[in-house]
């Protein structure tokens, strides 16, 4: 297998079209994820590379069903791991570009911990979280970024539980990167995804994307949330206090970092017979390598 | 002794720091220079670090695949807790104990054996040496007892101690060397016959499977430290700074998996390194890779169980997972090498049957294969090479990753290739790769994942046959247990009743007809495993693979198998 190690293309002339496919969505009529696949198509259109160099890698949930509405490569994979996937495939990969996208509960709770590693780890992705503050898939439950009070079967009266920031954690992970956008501002939303895949490292978008079938109120997103109030900042402790003091509803990038990206492969021999030749012992005309004795955690010969 | 003796069981111990298990190594190196083969099992006490710990070796001039039944001469550096590993140090009136005075009377529980007693003045001879230390009098003692030859013996000291420098070399020389003469002037020996020098390997199981991932191309590694797995990953992050490729150390056995199913669907060949409970957490994973067909190898160095265990002691009891864990119905290859050095031939060609057949592979080593250090004959044969299929049959919308062909496996292209994007999904799929609830399609390709193992020929390495053909007593065994096995077969057939050794290296899909043509005219047939209920035995019968009245011999670790223990189960059976 050829691992290729550059883009074979330079950035070429691509519309929103070349990006949509022929799957039909099983979203809701009015779910804000419509609102993000519009705006990551045109994003990629934007970025020039043609559908076969991109992989969009996904977990599960509603929005996790976003990789076969593209025409890129995709990866469907099982609830709350599409972050790992995504690095180890960016890993063996480095010429493709790696868009991962998923929902709150498949990003913040099963797969919390890949979250907090993916960011501090800083393989150059992409994390586009549409965060509808409820699991929708299985019909309302609340998530880690729900209300405290918000009523439910699985929640009488609420969990009573103070829901997370993922800004805040994000940033305290290490994320080169981190904004947040409302689904349904496509263009700017579509920009931001543009400087989120092009700014190296881990770049985290988390979208505002409004469940209408279990969340309704979340259809007064379209007011409440408060647009261009945010200014980037490449100050780590800045952006972390922008993000805890503020009302969880500004759109806009509030951090761009510059932490190095997770360190390269290192380029070898890929010859096993020089690698085998450490455990030759006895016979003749051997030697044995000054250097092996003390190498590899103290092996003995 | 009327026979002459063809090997020599030894047990250096100590107290933490001591190094009790660099002498073991040293002793396992001047056998190799000598010309013999060997085996060493490390022993130690439950701390992380310091505490009892112990090297139990057999040197001989045959290779050495199993520990032996009881040790010949057992030296304590000093005594401290060694009581501790009494019942794993099996002694008997023949045995001899070369011990320090100055360290007290020898415990009870090591007394008992009535095993006779040597008395040297250990501490007092090393300190006769400048920076001479009591492990390298021990490492004398022991090469004094096996007559190991002088100029073996000094090479091993400077192969081994030659990176400390000169003074090192120097010192340990001595202490050797007068451990040697003190040992001499007891008139003691149980001398080898002189060893066939040739050119062998040293190694553990666990860098016998790194080797053979290297040969099979890995050149993606994502895993979690577990015991006793970790050294495969340890061994390979090293390895790779030259050799090139990738080790990540995930955040978790559930990461570590993942990364491995992005990393393959990207092209790479790719393996991912655990014991029993980190396979419990993968099992999700793994049934996403056989779902969206990704290649994959995933080692599971198996050890006690359940849940923790006893994570440093070898058991079999993975087998059930292996074979079936996982929701819903999702057919897999399992494969087990038969002995250390069997460990790159077959890690190697799990690396192949991955990439081959689009799908995950599992490697079930053990503890007793993957921490046992070991003297082999160099192996011959390397696998022939497997790739996976990547051209597709048609491109753009004609392009279907999953389309039904008689083998099973469908072109798999990798991200980069034009006109032939695919998802892969967890989701029931049509052969496009689409989500599909479709009860035709499910089957379709639930059958087509089946039929990819069915109709592979797996042709020889299946397993092995080992004794006469047509004894009427078959053991069969897999892992760690089939060393043992052969030995209890060897004895069986010396003392009349002619025994072969079915040792088994493909678990899953089951070799049917080989294994009825390896049983054909066996009378009696017993399946000998090293876990609580019988997993192979149960799985065999599940496939119809085992003939009429075969019956199960199947023990829990932590303890090793000894022939000895086999021997007894089948002569005891005979008899009732």
């Amino acid at each position: 297998m050829t691992i290729h190690e550059q883009p074979h293309a330079c950035p070429q002339q691509l519309t929103l079209k070349d990006f949509k496919s022929s799957v039909e969505p099983i979203w809701c009529s009015g779910c804000g994820d419509f609102g993000v696949l519009q705006a990551l198509q045109r994003a990629l259109a934007e970025l020039g590379r043609p559908p076969h160099e991109v992989v969009v890698v996904s977990g599960i949930g509603c929005s996790s069903r976003l990789p076969a509405y593209t025409t890129a490569y995709g990866f469907h994979g099982v609830h709350g791991r599409a972050l790992p996937v995504a690095t180890g495939l960016k890993l063996a990969r480095p010429d493709l570009e790696v868009i991962t996208v998923g929902g709150d509960g498949d990003g913040y709770s099963i797969g919390g911990n890949h979250f907090l590693h993916a960011a501090r780890r800083n393989v150059d992705l992409t994390y586009i979280v549409m965060d509808n503050r409820v699991y929708g898939m299985t019909k309302g439950q609340p998530s880690p970024t729900t209300e405290a009070d918000w009523d439910s079967d699985a929640a009488p009266g609420g969990t009573g539980v103070k829901p997370f920031s993922p800004l805040a954690i994000a940033l305290a992970a290490g994320a080169n990167f981190v904004a947040r956008g409302f689904a349904l501002d496509v263009k700017p939303l579509a920009a931001m995804i543009v400087e989120a895949v092009r700014h190296p490292g881990f770049s985290f978008l988390e979208i505002l994307s409004p469940c209408i079938t279990f969340r309704p109120e979340e259809m007064e997103w379209k007011k409440s949330v408060e647009r261009g109030a945010i200014q980037p900042t490449s100050d780590r402790a800045q952006a972390t206090a922008t993000v805890l003091s503020d009302t969880e509803m500004a759109t806009g990038i509030f951090f761009k970092g510059d932490r190095g990206t997770y360190r390269e492969a290192p380029r070898g021999h890929g010859d096993p017979e020089k690698i085998a030749a450490q455990f030759r012992v006895g016979g003749t005309a051997h030697m044995v390598p000054e250097d092996s004795a003390c190498c590899g955690g103290g092996r003995a010969l | 002794m009327s026979e002459a003796r063809k090997s020599v069981a030894i047990v250096i111990a100590g107290s933490g720091g001591t190094g009790a298990i660099t002498a073991g190594s040293a002793i396992l190196a001047a056998a190799a220079r000598d010309g013999h083969y060997g085996l060493m099992t490390k022993l130690s006490g439950a701390q992380v670090r310091g505490g009892e710990a112990a090297a139990l070796l057999e040197v001989g001039v045959d290779p050495i695949e199993s520990q032996p039944d009881r040790f010949d001469c057992l030296i304590a550096l000093d005594w401290q807790d060694v009581h501790r590993f009494a019942p794993e140090i099996p002694l008997d009136a023949s045995s001899l104990i070369v011990c320090d005075p100055k360290n007290g009377a020898v415990p009870e529980a090591i007394a008992r054996s009535g095993a006779r007693i040597i008395e040297l003045p250990i501490a007092e001879i090393a300190s006769s040496v400048e920076g001479g230390r009591i492990n390298m009098v021990g490492f004398g003692i022991a090469a004094e007892l096996a007559g190991l030859e002088a100029g073996a013996v000094d090479e091993a000291i400077r192969a081994m101690i030659g990176g400390k420098g000169e003074r090192a070399v120097t010192a340990s020389l001595g202490a050797s060397a007068a451990g040697r003469a003190a040992f001499a002037a007891t008139g003691t020996s149980m001398k080898l016959p002189a060893g066939r020098k040739a050119e062998r390997w040293m190694l553990s199981g666990n860098e016998a499977v790194g080797l053979g991932a290297l040969r099979g191309g890995i050149t993606f590694v994502a895993a979690y430290p577990i015991t006793p797995a970790t050294e495969i990953t340890e061994w390979l992050a090293v390895q790779m700074q030259e050799f090139g490729g990738r080790v990540v150390l995930a955040e978790d056995e559930i990461a570590a998996v993942n990364m491995c199913c992005g990393s393959s669907f990207g092209g790479a060949p790719t393996m991912t390194i655990t014991s029993g409970p980190g396979l419990a957490l993968k099992v999700e994973t793994i049934g996403l890779a056989i779902a969206a067909e990704i290649p994959m190898v995933i080692v599971d160095v198996m050890r006690v169980g359940p849940s923790t265990g006893i994570p440093t002691k070898s058991d079999q009891g993975d087998l059930d997972i292996a074979l079936h864990g996982t929701p819903g119905d999702a057919p897999r290859v399992v494969v087990a090498p038969i002995s250390i050095a069997d460990c790159p031939a077959t890690t190697e060609r799990a690396v192949h049957l991955a990439e081959a057949l689009q799908t995950p592979v599992m490697l079930l080593s053990d503890q007793s294969i993957g921490q046992t250090q070991t003297i082999i004959d160099i192996p011959a044969d390397r696998p022939a090479p497997l790739t996976r299929s990547t051209v597709p049959f048609a491109t753009g919308p004609d392009f279907r990753r999953y389309v039904l062909t008689d083998s099973g496996v469908s072109p798999m292209p990798a991200p980069g290739t034009p006109d032939c994007q695919w998802v892969a999904d967890g989701l029931s799929h049509a052969e496009s790769g689409h989500p599909s609830n479709s009860a035709a399609n499910h089957v379709a390709q639930i059958e087509k994942r089946k039929r990819k193992l069915e109709t592979f020929d797996f042709g020889d390495t299946w397993g092995e046959v080992h004794g006469p053909a047509d004894a009427p007593l078959a053991l069969l065994a897999f892992g760690s247990s089939v060393g043992p096995a052969k030995v209890a077969a060897e004895r069986l057939t010396a003392a009349g009743t002619p025994t072969r050794v079915v040792a088994l290296r493909l678990l899953s899909p089951v070799p049917k007809a080989k294994l009825a043509a390896a049983l054909a005219g066996a009378k009696r047939t017993v399946v000998v495993e090293q876990n609580h209920s019988g997993q192979l035995y149960r799985h065999l019968r599940g496939e119809r693979a085992l003939p009429h009245g075969a019956e199960s011999f199947a023990r829990p670790g932590p303890a090793p198998f000894r022939a000895a223990e086999i021997v007894a189960h089948i002569s005891q059976e005979v008899a009732a």
